[in-house]
């Protein structure tokens, strides 16, 4: 196993990128030990800048070096980067098209214990509906490392969530199909389709082998292209099974599972049912034991696509 | 080429974007013409002809409500036609809105809402100081805009990256949308907090005067090792006492009686100047 998270690997690509590219440029803000970006600060100083615990300076700066030819890559908790900088993700970055690819680390529940100011449940339903911003969630390192191999050659805005630990591998280093902006589908199957983004993926797929244990045969897609939504892929995931069931590590409003129902109501109509954290501050632990109190697991969305199988 | 009488034919301009628009911040327009005409006739490197490429000045307008008075300069400069935008300001779908946009040819960044300039100015300078460059960064903010915690944010940056590429623009007119700025948000000793914040400030007593913005941005020029504040002392609604000192101006569209009178004005200053 490739135990590597996948913030390391964000940094690892950097850091091959910067090498042949001067304009590749990392912004921290305070944040290079938790964003693993201090071997890119070491290895390339004049490429790296600090800007402090000032996030709104951070994307604003980013986006200043950014209309100047820089491809910029602030990197900060997920819950900083999107709430407390929105508006500059929103007005300097996507609405001025400045080319800033802005870094979520530790998303979701990754600060597990230190409590909802740390945990960023509402970054896909903020920064989805910013015009011109792209937002992904890649499920691990290897999807990971082809997502960014793209991003840093591209010209557009784009948000990136990760987790802040490492996570199973999904797919393998041989093994990682990987087609930008489309959905990977990891199995078909006929009886309840699973779409999944980020770290839920890894579950979704486990959950799938469960449910195949006990007959029933799971559509298991790996949406890590939150926007632009592969469309496509929900429509047909939802037409070759009875059932859809989301799992994401967000808020149960304006996240993966509001987007496909969406598709799927307009277009092939399903029974769709959206696991997610709950409409409160999630209940004190690490992030495998919210996971778990959730239903947020391997278990947890097998029983869930079971129910929803017999609604 | 007399800057004073240009600028005072511009603020002419400003109004009949104004009035054909049906809306705009005239206020503040009046109380920054100076300062822009300074900038793109006088001070900065940009043209029609460098501006697609790297090596020109950048400029970003942080008080982006005074975006008449920069179409108004930005026309004159030859970015697009005057014409044009005094016809189509505001107009249903026209590229010409009410908050800079860089989909036009001589804006660089979109701006509106408020303490978003500075930052975006220190990533700039950052830049060109990267990249071994002499090109300069300049940014005009407004005094209520001084209210913002990203304003400190970005000064923060720019003395501890010591940007002498870059010079802050203060259009110090003294007047917000309800009131006056001591009144709204008590803002004084702006000298005092931006020196403290490890910038340079010069203090320009009058900051519709383009003798001394010129000597200020020299001033500015010739300082090293740290960022440069201009702190503009200008009069809101400048060239007309129909508009002038007038917090009810900030966004207003005149009547036709204000309006001859205004125009009055401003054509017998730029007469006498």
């Amino acid at each position: 196993m490739t135990n590597i998270a996948n913030k390391q690997m964000i940094c690892d690509v950097l850091m091959a990128a910067a090498q042949q590219d001067k304009d590749i440029v990392v912004l921290c803000s305070d944040s290079r030990g938790s964003a693993s970006a201090t071997p890119f600060a070491k290895a390339f100083p004049e490429q790296f800048v600090e800007v402090g615990i000032a996030e709104q300076d951070l994307v604003g700066i980013a986006a200043g070096m950014a209309r100047c030819g820089k491809r910029t890559f602030p990197m900060s908790p997920a819950c900083f980067i999107t709430a407390r900088s929105y508006e500059q993700c929103k007005v300097d970055v996507a609405y001025s098209h400045t080319n800033v690819k802005l870094i979520g680390i530790s998303g979701g529940v990754s600060y597990g214990a230190l409590g909802m100011s740390h945990h960023s449940a509402q970054d896909i339903a903020c920064m989805s509906s910013i015009p011109g911003m792209r937002v992904y969630l890649p499920s691990d390192c290897h999807q990971t490392k082809k997502l960014m191999e793209v991003l840093v050659k591209d010209n557009e805005p784009a948000y990136i969530r990760v987790g802040r630990n490492a996570v199973p591998e999904v797919y393998t280093e041989d093994n990682c199909p990987f087609v930008m902006d489309q959905a990977t589908v990891i199995q078909e199957g006929s009886d309840v389709a699973l779409i999944a983004c980020g770290e839920m993926v890894l579950y979704a797929k486990q959950a799938a082998a469960l449910l195949q244990a006990q007959g029933i045969s799971a559509y298991v897609v790996d949406m890590y292209c939150v926007k632009p939504l592969d469309s496509a892929a929900i429509i047909k995931a939802a037409q070759q099974t009875k059932a859809v069931l989301t799992i994401e590590e967000h808020s149960p409003f304006g996240g993966l599972g509001s987007m496909v129902a969406q598709v799927v109501a307009a277009n092939c109509p399903r029974r769709v049912r959206n696991l997610s954290l709950p409409d409160s501050p999630v209940i004190t632990g690490t992030s495998l034991e919210v996971f778990k109190y959730y239903g947020l697991t391997a278990e947890g969305i097998a029983n869930s696509a079971k129910e929803l199988l017999n609604a | 080429m007399n800057l004073t009488k240009l600028a005072y034919q511009l603020r002419r301009d400003v109004v009949d974007m104004i009035v054909a628009g049906k809306g705009g911040h005239i206020g503040g327009d009046m109380s920054v013409m100076d300062v822009l005409v300074t900038l793109y006739f006088d001070e900065m490197n940009v043209t029609p002809e460098n501006f697609a490429s790297a090596n020109h000045d950048h400029f970003v307008m942080s008080k982006g409500h005074s975006v008449e008075s920069l179409y108004a300069v930005l026309a004159a400069k030859g970015f697009f036609p005057r014409e044009r935008v005094l016809k189509e300001f505001s107009q249903f779908g026209s590229p010409f809105i009410g908050h800079p946009n860089n989909k036009l040819p001589g804006i660089e960044m979109n701006s509106g809402a408020l303490g978003h300039g500075l930052p975006v100015a220190v990533g700039m300078a950052i830049t060109e100081r990267m990249n071994g460059s002499t090109n300069r960064v300049y940014v005009v903010m407004g005094d209520g805009e001084q209210a913002e915690g990203s304003v400190w944010e970005g000064a923060m940056a720019g003395a501890n990256y010591k940007l002498d590429n870059l010079c802050a623009i203060l259009d110090r007119n003294r007047l917000q949308i309800s009131g006056t700025t001591e009144e709204v948000m008590a803002l004084e000793n702006l000298k005092a907090k931006w020196s403290a914040f490890g910038w340079h400030v010069i203090d320009v007593a009058d900051g519709n005067d383009i003798a001394q913005l010129k000597e200020a941005f020299a001033q500015a020029r010739a300082t090293k090792g740290q960022p440069s504040l201009v702190l503009a002392n200008t009069v809101k609604g400048k060239g007309s006492a129909v508009m002038e000192n007038k917090a009810s101006w900030h966004h207003h569209v005149p009547n036709a009686e204000e309006y001859a009178q205004i125009m009055a004005d401003l054509k017998q200053h730029e007469e006498e100047a």
